[in-house]
C-alpha cells in the first residue's frame, strides 16, 4: 500500500504537475496576457521600509534556493565527483542552502505578516495571493527543517537518491518512484508540495518569474516607438 | 533629418480660472474604476504647492526624468539599466498610495438607513482600500485648492527656490495660480526608458505615449521614471495606466476630453513637426537652454525642404496642412508665448503652458503703477517672474518676462484700438511683434474659438493597419479579458476564469 501511493505521489503526480505547469503555462500567456504580471502591492504599504527589506531578502532567497536545487538535483553524480566528493557536496548543501534558507525565511515571515495582518494588504488579496505564499512559506519550512534529517546522512546518500528520483523522472525511467521510496517524510512532503507548485504555477500571480526583464539590459538605447502599421 | 509630426498642447495658464471640469471629464471618461480612483489622469493645483502626489517635483525624492553624467552622457535619474532592474524586488523610489491620497467614497447607505435620531445622519467616509470608515481625511487630490493648508506645507515646492521667504511668507504679498497637469506624451520620455518589459511606447504617427496592457508585467518602475509622476499603477489589476491623450477622440479629429470640455478654453491642440534625429543632441544642452534646444528641433511646415522630407517620411498632406495651421506651433515657436513645464527634467515634454498674468502689485511703487514705457512693468506683477521661470524655463526669466510683456502689450495694443480707436504699432515694435500677430494673437488667445483652438488632422488607420479587413466588425479600442476587467463590472453575474480575469463566455 505504502509502495502503492508513493508510486501515485512520486512516479505519477509529477507528470500531473508539469503538464499542466506547461499547458496552463502557454494557455494563459497567449488566451490571457493581460493577467500575466506580478502583482505587485507595494503601493500600498504605509511605508516602504520593512516591505523592502522583506521582499529583497525574499527573493534573493529563494533565487538562490531555486538554482541551487536546479544544479544540485540535475547535475548527473559522475559529473560532479569528479571534483568534489559526496560528503562534500551535501555539507555545501546544507550550509548554503541553510544559508540562504535563513535569508528567505526571515524576509518570507515580514511578507507573510503583511499578507495576512495589514488590513489594506488583506483585504486586497486574491484567494491564490495568500494561498501560493503560504504554500512557499510551509515549503521553505521544510526544507530548512530538512538540514536536520540530513544530518544523520552526511555520506550525501539522501541526496543522491533525490537526484537519481529527479533525473529519473526527466527521463521517462519507469519506476523512478522507487528511488525515494525510503525516504524521511520531510523530504518527500517537500518533495510533494515542490511539485505543487508547479501544478498551480500557472493559476498564479508566479508567472512573473517566467517574465524576468533580462532583455531590458540588452535593449539597445532607451525608446521605443512603434511604428506605423506595428 | 528625420521629420516625425506630434499633436501638441498648450495650455494658456492666464485663462485657467480652476474650475477642475478638465479633471472630472477626464475621470468620468478614463479612470472611474476600482484600482485607478485615485489616479487623475488630468489633475489642477493651486501653486505654490507640493501638488499631487505630493512634492512630485521633488527629484531628489522620487528620481524621476533624466539626469547628464559628468561623462555628458544621458541617464535615467533611477540610474543605469542595471539599477533599475536591481529595484525590480522592492522600488524604493515609488510613490505610495498616501502620497496621493487614501481613496475613499461615502457611506451613503446610511442616510436611508439610519435609525429615528434628532440629528441628521451623516454619511461618513469610507476607504475604498478596507471598507472601513475613515476618522480623519488627511489628504486629497486637491488637498491644496486656493492655498489651503498651511504655508508650512507649501513651502517645499520647489519652484519657490530663489524667491526671498520675506515676499512668500507676507499675507498681503501671496500670489498663486493655477496648473493643470497631464501626461506630457514627451519626446523623450524617461518612463519609456525605465520599463523593463518594453510595454511602454511612442507612436510613431501622432507622438502619443501609450502602455501596452497585456506587455505590462506590473514592475511599477514607470511611475518613479516619470518626472511629473503621471503614470499610475492600477492597485487592482496590477498594471500601470496613464493619459492616453484620448487617442480614439484624436485619430477622429477631435480634441481630447480634457480639452473639448475646458469651459475657461484654455487648451489648444496641434500638429507639431520636430527633427527626431535631434532629440539626443537636444536634451543633453545645458540646463537653462534646454528650452531653446527643444524650440530649435521644432521645424517650420511652411519651408520647402520641411515639407519634402516629411513627405517622404510618411507624413500625410492633411497633416502638413494642419502644421500649417496649428494654434500650437504659432503660440511656441512663432509667438514664443508658451513654454515647457519644467525643462530641466530632459524628457523634452509636449504640452506647453503660456505663463499666467496677474495682478500689478502696489506695494512694488506704492503710488503709481510701474511702467515700463506704455506697458505695465512685468517686474510689478505679483506672481514673481523667478517663479515662472522654475516653473517654465529652468528658472531663466528672460524668455518669461518676454512672454509677459507680449501678452501685456496685446492689451494695450487691443485697449488702444478698441476704446481709443487708434491703433498703437509701437506697441508692436516695442515686443517684436507685428500688428498682424498681435491681432491673431487677440483672436487665438481672447476670442478662441473651437476650430482655432482645434487643429487635428483625422490619422490615416487604414495606413497604419496591416490588415484592416481583420479588423471588421471589431470592437475599437478594447480588448478581450482586459476590456472586462478594467469596465469592471460589479454584481454583474461575471465569472472569474481560471487565471483571475473575467470568463469571456459571459460576455
Amino acid at each position: 500500500m505504502y509502495s502503492y501511493f508513493n508510486t501515485i505521489l512520486f512516479g505519477y503526480y509529477p507528470y500531473v504537475a508539469f503538464t499542466v505547469f506547461i499547458v496552463g503555462s502557454i494557455t494563459r500567456y497567449k488566451y490571457d496576457p493581460y493577467q500575466w504580471k506580478s502583482g505587485s502591492s507595494q503601493i500600498l504599504n504605509k511605508k516602504t521600509k520593512s516591505f523592502y527589506i522583506g521582499n529583497v531578502l525574499f527573493h534573493i532567497g529563494i533565487l538562490a534556493l531555486f538554482f541551487g536545487h536546479f544544479v544540485g538535483l540535475l547535475t548527473p553524480t559522475g559529473v560532479y565527483t569528479k571534483f568534489i566528493s559526496l560528503q562534500t557536496k551535501q555539507l555545501m548543501a546544507m550550509v548554503i542552502g541553510g544559508f540562504f534558507g535563513l535569508i528567505c525565511f526571515v524576509g518570507m515571515t515580514i511578507l507573510v505578516h503583511r499578507r495576512l495582518f495589514i488590513k489594506r494588504i488583506r483585504q486586497n488579496s486574491s484567494f491564490s495571493d495568500i494561498f501560493i505564499l503560504l504554500l512557499i512559506y510551509v515549503q521553505l519550512i521544510l526544507g530548512l527543517a530538512s538540514i536536520s534529517v540530513s544530518i544523520d546522512h552526511l555520506d550525501g546518500s539522501a541526496m543522491v537518491a533525490l537526484s537519481y528520483w529527479t533525473q529519473g523522472i526527466l527521463t521517462f525511467e519507469s519506476g523512478a518512484s522507487q528511488y525515494i521510496l525510503k525516504q524521511h517524510w520531510i523530504f518527500k512532503t517537500h518533495i510533494f508540495l515542490g511539485l505543487t507548485v508547479f501544478l498551480v504555477f500557472p493559476f498564479t500571480r508566479l508567472v512573473h518569474v517566467m517574465s524576468v526583464p533580462i532583455g531590458y539590459l540588452f535593449r539597445t538605447g532607451y525608446q521605443i516607438v512603434r511604428v506605423r502599421g506595428n | 533629418m528625420k521629420v516625425r509630426a506630434q499633436i501638441g498642447k498648450v495650455l494658456n495658464l492666464d485663462k485657467c480660472i480652476g474650475c477642475h471640469t478638465c479633471s472630472v471629464t477626464c475621470k468620468n471618461v478614463w479612470t472611474s474604476r476600482t484600482g485607478l480612483e485615485y489616479a487623475w489622469f488630468n489633475n489642477v493645483e493651486t501653486k505654490p504647492g507640493i501638488g499631487f502626489p505630493k512634492e512630485w517635483e521633488n527629484q531628489e525624492k522620487w528620481n524621476g526624468g533624466w539626469e547628464k553624467t559628468k561623462r555628458g552622457k544621458l541617464v535615467p535619474k533611477m540610474g543605469s539599466k542595471l539599477r533599475v532592474l536591481s529595484k525590480i524586488f522592492a522600488n524604493p523610489d515609488l510613490p505610495l498610495i498616501d502620497d496621493y491620497y487614501e481613496p475613499f467614497t461615502y457611506d451613503y447607505g446610511y442616510l436611508q438607513n439610519a435609525p429615528k435620531s434628532t440629528t441628521s445622519p451623516v454619511a461618513r467616509p469610507v476607504s475604498v482600500l478596507t471598507g472601513k470608515i475613515m476618522d480623519e481625511i488627511k489628504w486629497g487630490p486637491n488637498w491644496e485648492e486656493i492655498l489651503g493648508g498651511e504655508f508650512a506645507k507649501r513651502k517645499k515646492d520647489q519652484n519657490l527656490k530663489q524667491i526671498e521667504e520675506e515676499i512668500l511668507g507676507e499675507f498681503e504679498n501671496t500670489f498663486m495660480m493655477y496648473l493643470p497637469r497631464l501626461c506630457e506624451h514627451c519626446l523623450n520620455p524617461s518612463c519609456v526608458a525605465v520599463c523593463p518589459s518594453g510595454a511602454i511606447y511612442k507612436r510613431e504617427e501622432d507622438g502619443i505615449v501609450l502602455i501596452d496592457q497585456e506587455k505590462c508585467r506590473g514592475w511599477r518602475m514607470c511611475v518613479s521614471g516619470c518626472p511629473y509622476k503621471k503614470i499610475y499603477y492600477n492597485w487592482h489589476t496590477g498594471k500601470s495606466e496613464k493619459c492616453t491623450f484620448c487617442y480614439p477622440r484624436i485619430e477622429s479629429g477631435l480634441p481630447t476630453v480634457c480639452s473639448e470640455t475646458c469651459v475657461g478654453r484654455i487648451r489648444y491642440l496641434g500638429v507639431l513637426l520636430y527633427d527626431a534625429d535631434k532629440i539626443k543632441e537636444a536634451s543633453l544642452a545645458e540646463e537653462q537652454e534646454l528650452y531653446d534646444a527643444q524650440l530649435d528641433i521644432f521645424l517650420d511646415p511652411f519651408d520647402e525642404v520641411v515639407i519634402e522630407s516629411a513627405k517622404q517620411s510618411g507624413i500625410p498632406d492633411n497633416w502638413i496642412d494642419a502644421a500649417q495651421n496649428s494654434p500650437v506651433y504659432k503660440m511656441i515657436k512663432e509667438w514664443e508665448i508658451a513654454f515647457p513645464l519644467h525643462p530641466e527634467y530632459r524628457t523634452m515634454p509636449m504640452v506647453w503652458y503660456i505663463p499666467p498674468l496677474s495682478p500689478i502689485q502696489e506695494r512694488a511703487t506704492p503710488d503709481t503703477i510701474g511702467y515700463n514705457g506704455i506697458i505695465p512693468d512685468v517686474k510689478s506683477l505679483r506672481i514673481p517672474v523667478q517663479y515662472l521661470a522654475n516653473l517654465l524655463t529652468a528658472g531663466d526669466t528672460i524668455p518669461v518676462v518676454n512672454a509677459l510683456e507680449k501678452l501685456l502689450a496685446m492689451r494695450a495694443y487691443m485697449r488702444d484700438k478698441v476704446v481709443h480707436r487708434r491703433e498703437n504699432k509701437q506697441i508692436a515694435q516695442k515686443v517684436g511683434l507685428s500688428v498682424e500677430q498681435l491681432n491673431d494673437m487677440y483672436r487665438y488667445l481672447a476670442i478662441a474659438n473651437y476650430e482655432d483652438r482645434y487643429v487635428i488632422p483625422t490619422s490615416h488607420n487604414e495606413a497604419n493597419l496591416n490588415d484592416a479587413f481583420a479588423e471588421r466588425s471589431g470592437c475599437g479600442f478594447m480588448m478581450d479579458s482586459a476590456d472586462s476587467e478594467i469596465m469592471n463590472i460589479k454584481g454583474s453575474g461575471t465569472r472569474k476564469n481560471l487565471f483571475g480575469g473575467t470568463d469571456l463566455s459571459d460576455k
